[in-house]
């Protein structure tokens, strides 16, 4: 059995294990007593290490070990939660998380053993009258230890550590009435494939019914040949000492194998809590019996190749691919319009064959249900790819906690909206832009508690995120009740950087000013903290979310606070866009930025500081001339009208010429690669038009 | 039959043979997805001027740019000999570049190769990488990697 296609799953639930752990410390450290979120936590904990344990990632079990044993001792009463026990619980979330990324990107854990948490853990489990649950098992071990040395003095394999897991089962199985070996094998030191000889033990071993609980070196090792000419086994079996001694001996190659019956002392008779661990134990048994059978599969290669790089396979371990869970219901839906689909192919298919001439008609009919199926398929699908942003928020609160306390400043995040729906890719890319807005809040935008008390303000500063849909875009508005934007402040800071004149901050206006903010390098705050303030905080906001499609405004008042509104595309992969014509080639303009479409004469055209404008309803649009910019050879001759696209971006219109309206249609967007270079970044990308020409997207924003 | 004991004998590799102007040049056959007919090319705006423009394949939006002013040469003129040779290198996008002419294909071993020395190339020559003879004549064998991502000779 491989465990690796188990990993996705067991990735997935780490997350969501750890992300429960993280929400229910933080209801724990405002209601200690809390007796379900205890229990939750302790549940959430024992899942973890549970699974941590089923897929051998042994350092990820120690860790949620450790953690677990608190969690008991706060369970039973034993330990009182403090600020500084939920401070080292976060740091240890933090190291689980750690060794889940490593797993998720290299299929391991890493090296990290986390010492100083886990000493942290048990200094916290020390200090408590009661002895600490993991001590008896290390006492336990080293009685096993002791009594070994006694009676076997210079065998390796007494040198060989347990961990806890193992002799948990070894525990069991000597309950159950089982034997348990140990041996250290010896292989003659003119083999040539020792792993093969190695591989052989162990199948004649489990021929037994024996079971190989623990080897040293690790079975990895001895797969990749690194051991010298001996190796320590455990085996759990039925069958007498002699006949597995015998069975391993008859191995050809292997010189002796030496070793003596153990007889742990259950060393894990305890509590209730390790009972519950009984219905763990088997799931860990099942990883054991699982090794073996891994190997039998490579042994025949072993013994092929003759040098098998058993190596290579896991340094080119397969990076896990992203999911999305799916509910089922969005599913059925999917599986019904595929298979109206298939009726409406296959009525058309029966009209191919009959004669055409009937009537002309029916057919239209039936190429109108064809659409209204592909029209609601591409919707399901749509449905499919869109994920609540929740699973992005939910980091924030603990940050904003996190950052309480290095900034000593007290605050409160409250959050709407957190089932708001966006495309998955928008929602991969969307946490760091708001985590920066959210830290910009917390570091720049509130002010100090004593600060806030003077001003006739709640002392706790609060921070917000609201998330919304508003038509086909979704909007996350970030922001706090702290001081507003200093635009005196902001511009002074630009002059001195020399970004702009004394004379151009002078004649800038409110929203230009704030929209300095925004240029790189750029910070206001007077000193850097190592939360925010680097000056790379803001541009690189407003980058990632206009490669999103989307884009940040700010609302600000000096005293009262700062909003920041982000406003995403729904979806990224298809769109509603315009289609127009200029010269002789087709550009895509998306439908959310187009406000209206006008018809204006030549004559209607003005000039303001020497560029177009046009008046339209009373409202000044400058006019751009997409020819012009694009570069597009004319085709025709102007005859005084001209179709003008007002398009939107926040407040700000654009009129756009255009030579001629295809209409509106749905187009799916592809890339146009990295190799293309569009320096103006006004075409965002590519569709591909019902008659398999390419035609390109504007990107209408970049022209305002 | 000599032919292929030299084959056996020494590594050799196939060459799409392709004229650009009045010379030829050599693609090796493993970089090439596909050969196209000339086709609608839709022109992007502000992008390097070597790039023609991009193509629909297979529901694909490929990129194409042209050889011959990426060399430096004058603009191409489309016949109807002129094709579009797909390139896929290892793990890169596809890229389609315009050729006047595909002729055959060769097999050169190494012997009949000759490096062409780095240090002494000049800016043009550093698209090729060696020099294949032929019965016919002399194939320069494009490297690809420069000549795809290779930003622009100044």
């Amino acid at each position: 059995m491989d465990v690796s296609q188990y990993l996705e799953i067991f990735l997935d639930e780490t997350g969501e294990h750890l992300q429960n752990l993280s929400d229910q410390l933080m209801i724990l450290e405002s209601e200690p007593e809390n007796e379900d979120t205890i229990n939750e936590i302790f549940r959430a904990a024992h899942s973890l290490k549970g699974m941590a344990g089923t897929m051998g990632y042994k350092r990820m079990q120690n860790l949620t070990h450790d953690m677990e044993n608190v969690f008991s001792e706060i369970r039973n009463g034993k330990m009182k939660v403090t600020s500084h026990l939920i401070d080292i619980l976060f740091k240890t979330l933090d190291a689980l998380e750690e060794y889940k990324d490593n797993i998720q990107n290299t299929q391991d854990e890493g090296t990290n053993d986390n010492e100083p948490i886990i000493k942290a853990l048990q200094a916290i489990l020390n200090g408590t009258e009661a002895p600490a649950a993991d001590e008896k098992p290390a006492e336990a071990k080293a009685e096993t230890e002791a009594k070994a040395d006694a009676s076997n003095e210079g065998a390796k394999w007494a040198q060989v550590k347990l961990q806890e897991a193992e002799q948990h089962v070894m525990a069991d199985a000597i309950v159950k009435g089982l034997h348990v070996y140990a041996f250290d094998v010896k292989v003659q030191e003119s083999c040539v494939l020792k792993a093969a000889r190695a591989f052989l033990v162990f199948k004649a071993v489990e021929e037994l019914g024996g079971e190989i609980v623990v080897s040293s070196p690790s079975v990895q090792d001895i797969e990749d040949e690194k051991f010298d000419f001996d190796f320590s086994i455990f085996v759990i079996c039925e069958a007498s000492f002699d006949d597995v001694k015998k069975a391993i001996v008859a191995v050809s190659e292997i010189e002796a194998a030496e070793g003596a019956e153990i007889d742990i002392e259950n060393p894990l008779l305890e509590s209730a809590e390790e009972e519950e661990e009984e219905e763990k134990a088997p799931a860990k048994e099942e990883t054991q019996v699982a090794a073996p059978e891994a190997k039998q599969e490579v042994a025949p290669q072993a013994a092929d190749n003759k040098q098998a790089p058993a190596k290579k396979a896991a340094s080119k371990a397969p990076v896990v691919n992203r999911t999305v869970r799916v509910d089922i219901e969005k599913l059925d839906v999917l599986m019904n319009l595929v298979s109206e689909l298939i009726i409406a192919k296959n009525s058309l298919v029966s009209f191919g064959s009959n004669d055409v001439s009937s009537s002309g008609s029916e057919f239209n009919e039936q190429i109108e249900y064809l659409e209204s199926v592909t029209t609601n398929l591409h919707e399901s699908v749509m449905k499919v790819r869109m994920v609540p942003i929740e699973s992005v928020l939910q980091k924030f609160p603990r940050m904003i906690r996190d950052l309480s306390k290095k900034l000593d400043k007290p605050m409160e995040l409250t959050m709407t909206g957190e089932e708001t729906e966006l495309d998955r890719t928008v929602v991969d890319e969307i946490g760091d832009p708001l985590m920066h807005l959210l830290r910009n809040s917390a570091d720049h935008g509130l002010e100090k508690a004593d600060v806030r008390r003077e001003r006739g303000k709640n002392p706790v500063g609060q921070v917000f995120l609201n998330a919304y849909q508003e038509g086909n875009n979704v909007i996350i508005d970030v922001g706090d009740d702290g001081n507003g934007i200093d635009t005196a402040i902001v511009k002074a800071k630009a002059v001195e950087k020399g970004q702009i004149t004394q004379e151009q901050a002078d004649a800038m206006s409110e929203k230009e000013a704030v929209d300095l903010l925004f240029g790189a390098g750029f910070s206001t705050a007077k000193v850097v903290s190592d939360v925010s303030g680097r000056g790379v905080g803001l541009d690189v906001v407003k980058s990632k979310i206009e490669a999103l499609g989307g884009d940040v405004t700010v609302k600000t008042k000096l005293g009262e606070g700062s909003t920041f509104s982000v406003r995403l595309p729904l979806t990224l992969a298809i769109i509603q866009a315009l289609m127009v014509v200029i010269g002789e080639e087709k550009y895509a303009i998306a439908l959310g930025s187009i406000d209206t479409i006008e018809s204006v004469t030549e004559d209607d055209i003005k000039y303001v500081e020497n560029k177009e404008v046009i008046n339209l309803r009373g409202i000044v649009i400058p006019i751009v001339r997409l020819d012009s910019i694009l570069n597009v050879e004319k085709t025709k001759e102007s005859d005084g009208n001209l179709i003008v696209v007002i398009v939107k971006k926040g407040e700000q219109l654009a009129g756009l010429v255009v030579d001629e309206l295809m209409g509106q249609q749905e187009i799916v967007i592809k890339s146009l690669g990295k190799y293309i270079n569009c320096s103006s970044r006004i075409i965002s990308g590519a569709t591909i038009l019902g008659d398999g020409e390419v035609a390109l997207i504007l990107d209408t924003n970049v022209l305002m | 039959m000599d032919a292929l004991n030299i084959a056996k004998e020494y590594d050799s590799t196939q060459y799409i043979v392709i004229k650009i102007g009045e010379e030829q040049y050599g693609i090796d056959i493993k970089y090439v997805d596909n050969i196209l007919r000339m086709q609608n090319i839709t022109r992007v705006p502000h992008t390097q001027p070597y790039f023609k423009g991009v193509i629909n394949l297979r529901g694909e939006v490929v990129p194409v740019m042209s050889l011959r002013i990426k060399m430096g040469l004058e603009e191409d003129v489309i016949t109807k000999n002129s094709r579009i040779i797909i390139l896929k290198l290892e793990n890169n996008a596809p890229v389609g570049i315009v050729v006047d002419e595909v002729k055959e294909v060769v097999s050169l071993d190494e012997r009949s190769i000759d490096e062409v020395s780095r240090n002494s190339a000049k800016s043009e020559t550093t698209f090729i990488f060696g020099v294949g003879k032929v019965e016919e004549g002399l194939i320069s064998l494009l490297d690809l990697s420069t000549v795809i991502n290779e930003k622009e000779i100044v």
